[in-house]
Order: structure tokens, then sequence, then C-alpha cells
């Protein structure tokens, strides 16, 4: 689509610049490096990692380590979002897996099988919102605002509205400790990731999600099944935010149903929409997503450290993803091009 | 009996049915009190509801009108601290909630963006503004504050018509008017039935979709003052998640989310039917508060699917 440009209007200047601008990872990759740099002049320390008691620390750590849970939700948000779908449930299937997974621990299952069973919690709230946009052909905005709706409802059925906490050396392990000097949390995360990366990417599967969020009637056509592709990449969106619900959850030691998750949905899309994946439909970027999440953290990290008074990060992030979307935007930057090119000529 | 009024039936039908439940089970439900009650605990939410009907109806959403009563909010009981009149910080908010639909409309249509994620992107900024003005809730002692709350009119048998209640039904009037009587109206009809015909057709499609999310800055601002002006304070948290009861109304009211159908008068019922739920969990007072949220997701999944078949059928039948 980048060569598609009329030939006539391209200028000599343009060309690297636009071809650099052209490419899906200049711009998040640009505004991480300028939140690190900003970062870097503000906190002169902000780059120094060291390790303190057998465990890796420093900002940049710290950036990925409060990442990681937004990062999971984001994984799946963007297969969703391949689809042509969007998934607001995943702060209530955090919850809602929060609550069962307490739940199984208090009655003496033993760990693997918890985390199994609380999984597959996860995933079955996903192919619930699959089930109704796929065979019920719903919206997906709407379909997954009923989950959104009713699951922190359901959660605080699970926990009969109480804070339940637990000690468990398994998942404290998990999402607290560290192995080989790196937080585990990031290496599941990077699992996560590897995993998606080569069942998706290295197989036509990430393909068949595209075609389905192109043109879903097409690609059954071509002979792709895309209800069940449909219903699969909200499995598995499920499935990513079931682990993220096992992280935020194992992490306070215990299951906290009005906030666990609250608002992870709004900092997961935006991260898909920051590493370019198309609302629309038809493409999607497990990588850049990964960028997305980092840059809306980095940010996050960044007011920490330059001493602005906390409140004002939600302001900031929405005033950054407004930025972005606007650099988006084709029609806006073919007005604001074509009136450069205009005044040149 | 017009296909159109179908969904505003089973609606209504509900409304009465969830009463009929409440009646029969407590004493005292069948009251005036109650249904006063109800009309005025709810009325800034049907306020903001009736705004983002006009933006389902033209196939879009506005996710930012619970940040909007929240700012609102804080922002009047600040200008209070410094003396403003109640009346004059909330006229001042709704301009600004107009100014900020009118923001927010211009890029959705020039920029060609989903109102989903700019909407999305208006609930930061306004949440995150709140908390700027102030972290702790702020009272509205202005003497007005009581004056409103005191005013009312009497329904007979103890209950009142409260001034927010007669608030949003006026500004429900006007909606009506607006969305059955006026070209802009029938304009956002089309737009959310076919945009790109409209415009081929000669809708303004830039000036009506700047008109609906300026018009659902107005609405939702209203819901703020009144939302203030009732709890008598702002509060950087206040109206947290109400975007979603606002669509929940709007769903619940037979508007579909698909765009083009749908009634503004359909909303209050959409609006009234969540409130008596949760009026029906207290007074049941065993059951839980969170039971009502569970309840009005599997009302809205109930609605979801009818909405669902209707179309489907109705599509069949024009297809022959």
């Amino acid at each position: 689509m980048d060569h598609a440009d009329n030939p006539q209007t391209i200028a000599p200047i343009k060309s690297l610049f636009g071809d650099l601008t052209s490419r899906s990872w200049f711009w998040p990759m640009f505004a991480l490096a300028l939140i690190f740099m900003v970062d870097g002049v503000v906190s002169p320390g902000f780059f120094s990692i060291r390790i303190l008691q057998g465990r890796l620390y420093g900002s940049l750590i710290d950036v990925l380590y409060r990442g990681t849970p937004t990062a999971l939700v984001a994984l799946g948000m963007a297969v969703v979002i391949g689809t042509k779908g969007i998934d607001l449930s995943v702060g209530a299937v955090v919850a809602i897996v929060g609550a069962v997974m307490t739940n199984l621990i208090h009655r003496d299952m033993s760990p693997p099988l918890v985390l199994a069973l609380t999984l597959g919690a996860g995933m079955l709230c996903g192919i619930w919102n699959g089930f109704l946009v796929a065979i019920l052909d719903i919206q997906p905005i709407i379909a997954t605002l009923i989950l959104m709706v009713a699951g922190r409802g359901i959660a605080l059925l699970i926990d009969e509205g109480l804070i339940v906490t637990f000690r468990s050396d398994f998942f404290s392990a998990i999402s607290t400790g560290e192995f080989l000097t790196v937080p585990s949390r990031i290496l599941v995360a990077a699992g996560t990731f590897l995993a998606l990366w080569l069942v998706l990417r290295r197989t036509a599967l990430g393909l068949f999600i595209e075609s389905v969020g192109g043109n879903s009637a097409a690609a059954d056509l071509a002979g792709i099944n895309a209800k069940l592709v449909k219903v699969g990449a909200y499995a598995l969106s499920g499935l990513c935010s079931g682990v993220a619900g096992v992280l935020i959850c194992a992490d306070i030691r215990g299951s906290d149903s009005n906030n666990a998750g609250l608002f992870i949905e709004l900092d997961a899309i935006l991260a898909v929409v920051i590493g370019g994946g198309s609302l629309a439909g038809g493409r999607f970027y497990l990588g850049l997503t990964i960028i997305g999440v980092l840059v809306i953290q980095g940010l996050t990290t960044s007011i920490l450290v330059s001493g602005l008074p906390p409140q004002y990060n939600m302001v900031v992030k929405g005033v950054v993803v407004l930025i972005v979307l606007l650099l988006q935007s084709r029609r806006l930057r073919e007005s604001i091009f074509g009136a450069f090119r205009r005044k040149t000529s | 009996m017009r296909e159109r009024y179908l969904p505003l039936l089973a609606t209504v039908t509900v409304f009465v049915l969830v009463y009929a439940v409440g009646a029969v089970s407590f004493k005292y439900f069948l009251s005036t009190h109650v249904l006063g009650d109800l009309l005025t605990d709810n009325a800034f939410i049907i306020i903001a509801a009736i705004g983002e009907t006009f933006v389902i109806l033209s196939g879009g959403i506005d996710l930012s009108v619970g940040s909007m009563i929240g700012f609102v909010g804080v922002v009047m009981a600040h200008l209070d601290t410094l003396g403003w009149h109640p009346l004059a910080s909330g006229a001042l908010m709704i301009a600004f909630g107009v100014a900020f639909g009118v923001f927010q409309g211009l890029i959705i249509d020039f920029c060609e963006i989903q109102p989903f994620i700019i909407t999305l992107a208006g609930l930061f900024l306004l949440r995150g503004s709140c908390f700027m003005v102030s972290l702790d809730s702020v009272p509205i002692n202005h003497p007005f504050v009581d004056v409103f709350s005191d005013w009312h009119f009497d329904l007979g048998g103890g209950g009142r018509l409260s001034s927010s209640a007669v608030v949003m039904l006026v500004v429900l009037a006007a909606g009506v008017v607006i969305a059955h009587f006026t070209r802009f109206g029938t304009n956002v009809y089309a737009i959310g039935g076919d945009r790109a015909s409209a415009g081929l057709m000669g809708v303004p499609i830039r000036r009506t979709t700047v008109g609906i999310y300026a018009l659902a800055g107005f609405y939702s601002a209203l819901g703020g003052v009144i939302y203030a002006l009732y709890t008598a304070s702002g509060y950087p948290l206040a109206g947290l998640g109400d975007e979603l009861i606002a669509i929940a109304a709007v769903v619940l009211g037979g508007t579909l989310l698909t765009g083009g159908v749908g009634l503004v008068f359909g909303t209050l019922f959409g609006g009234l039917i969540q409130g008596l739920i949760t009026t029906l969990v207290n007074f049941q007072g065993t059951l839980t508060s969170w039971w009502a949220t569970i309840f009005v997701g599997v009302l809205l999944f109930v609605f979801i699917v009818a909405q669902r078949t209707i179309m489907s059928s109705f599509m069949a039948r024009r297809a022959i």
C-alpha cells in the first residue's frame, strides 16, 4: 500500500523520511526512544541495571516488570483486534480468574492443578465471548460488554464480596520470584510471546486471522473457517487475560474483585493501537504491541521519576494517545503533507 | 403495530414486569415514594444516556460520558470554593461539554478514526483532569444546592417529583423532539442506517457528526451538573464506569447498536429498568449489590440476542 502513492507527488526530500515514516515500526519505536531519552535526561540513573540479592534491579527492569500483566492482556487483544473484534471483558476476566484461583487454593488442590483450572476458566470466558461474536453474530464491543458488566459481579459472587487472601509459594514464585536473576513474570510474558509468535507467525494461523479480520465473508469463501478462527481468537484472549490474572492475583496474594485488572482493557487496546494494529481489523503485530505496552508503561514510569504528581498520569496518557492516533490518521497526514507540498511547489 | 415500536414495547413490558415483581414481593413497593426516588436517583444517568442514544443511533459510541460527569462535578465544586453560583459554573461546564463534543466529533470525522478509540482518549483526558483539579471529595456549600434539592412537585402519597427528575423529563422531551421532528434528527438516523448512502444523498456528514457529539457532550455535562447538585459535591471518581451504564440504558431501551434504529424515549425505560433492579436488590435486603450487576448483565444479554433475532427476521422478510 505504501508504494501505491502517485509517483508525481513523491518529492525527493520526502523519499528517505517518507520511506522511514511509512514503516509500521517507525512511530512506536520513535515514541519509545523519545520517552526513554527524556527519562535518561531527567533521571541520570535511568539506564543503570544492577544485581541486588540475586535479582536484576533498575528502572528499565521496572518498566518491564510492571508492564507484564498489560503486555499479556495486550497480546490476546492484538489477536482479537486482528479479527476485526475487540475484547472489553479482559479486566473482568482478570477479576474472575483471580477469584477462581483463590477459591481453588483454599480447597487445598495441588498448585499446578489450580493453575490449569484457573487458566481454563479464563479460556472459558473467552470462548463465551467468541460464541457471542462468531455464532450469535453480535458486534464485538457489545458482546464483550456483557461480560465486562457482569464479570466483576461474578467474581464478587465467587469471593462472596470479600478480598480473600492466600499464601502459596508456587504462585509467589511465578509472580514475584526470580529465575537466574530475571524476575520470573518477565520470563512468563516472554514465553507467552514466543509461543504466540511461533504459533501465529511461523504457521498460516496468523494469516488466517488477518484474512478473517480483513474480510470475514471472503475468508470463509476461501475455505477458512471464519467462525472457528474468531472463537479461537477470543479464547486466546481469555487465556492471556487468565495468565495476567494469575500474575496480578499472586502479586498481591489475594483476589480483589473490585480492583484487579481495572482499566487494563484500555491500556491493552491503546498498546495495540500504538503498536500499529488497526481497529478496522486485518492486521496485528505481536512485537509492536509489546513496544506499545512499553510506551505506556514507560510513560507511567517517566511521570514517577520526573517527580510530577501521579495524578498527571492519565492526562499525559490521554494526550500521548491522541497524538499517536492523529499521527496514524492517513487522512490528516495526507492533508498536512498535501498543504506542505502545495506551498513548496 | 409498526415495527420500530416493537423494541420499545419489549422494554416497557420488561419494566412493567420487573415493577410487578417488586409490587407483589414487597409492601410499599408500589408507592409514589419509590417511583419518585427511582426518577430522582437515576436522573443524571438517564440524561447522559439520552446523549449517548444519539451517538449510538448514528452508529458511533461515546465512552467519555462517565469521566465527563466526574469532571463537571469536580470543577463545579472547585468554582464553588471561589464563590461561583452553581448555575453559572453549571452553564460554563455545559458549554465546556459542548466544546469537548465538537472537538471529539471533528477528530472522528476529519481524521476518520473510530469513535470508540477517540472517546476512549477523551475518557482518559477528562478523568485525568479530575485528578488534577482535586484528589478529594469537595462539598458544594452554596445555598442554591438546598433550594434545588428542596424544590419538587408532590406526586401524592408522599412521593416527590424532584427538580432533578423534572430537568431529566424536560431534556428527554427535547431529545425526542430533536430526534423525530428536526432535519438534524433525520440526518442522524440516515447516517446510522448507512453512512455512505447518506453522504451520497446529500446529508451533511461532517456537520451532523460534529452536532451529534456536541449534543452528547451537552447531555453528559448536564448529567454531571445534575449529579453534582444531587450529591452536593464534586468527587474525582464520580461517574466511574457510568459510560457502560449509559450504553446499557440505550441498549435496554431498544436502540440497535448497529445504528439507525431506536427511539430516544426508550432510553428513559432502559435507565429506569437498571434503577429498578438496584431498588429491588435493595428492598430484598439479603442479596448483595453485585447481584444487581449480574442481573443487568443477564438482561443485556437477553436484549441483545432478542435484537439480533428481530433484525435477522426483518432482514429475511425484506430479502423476499
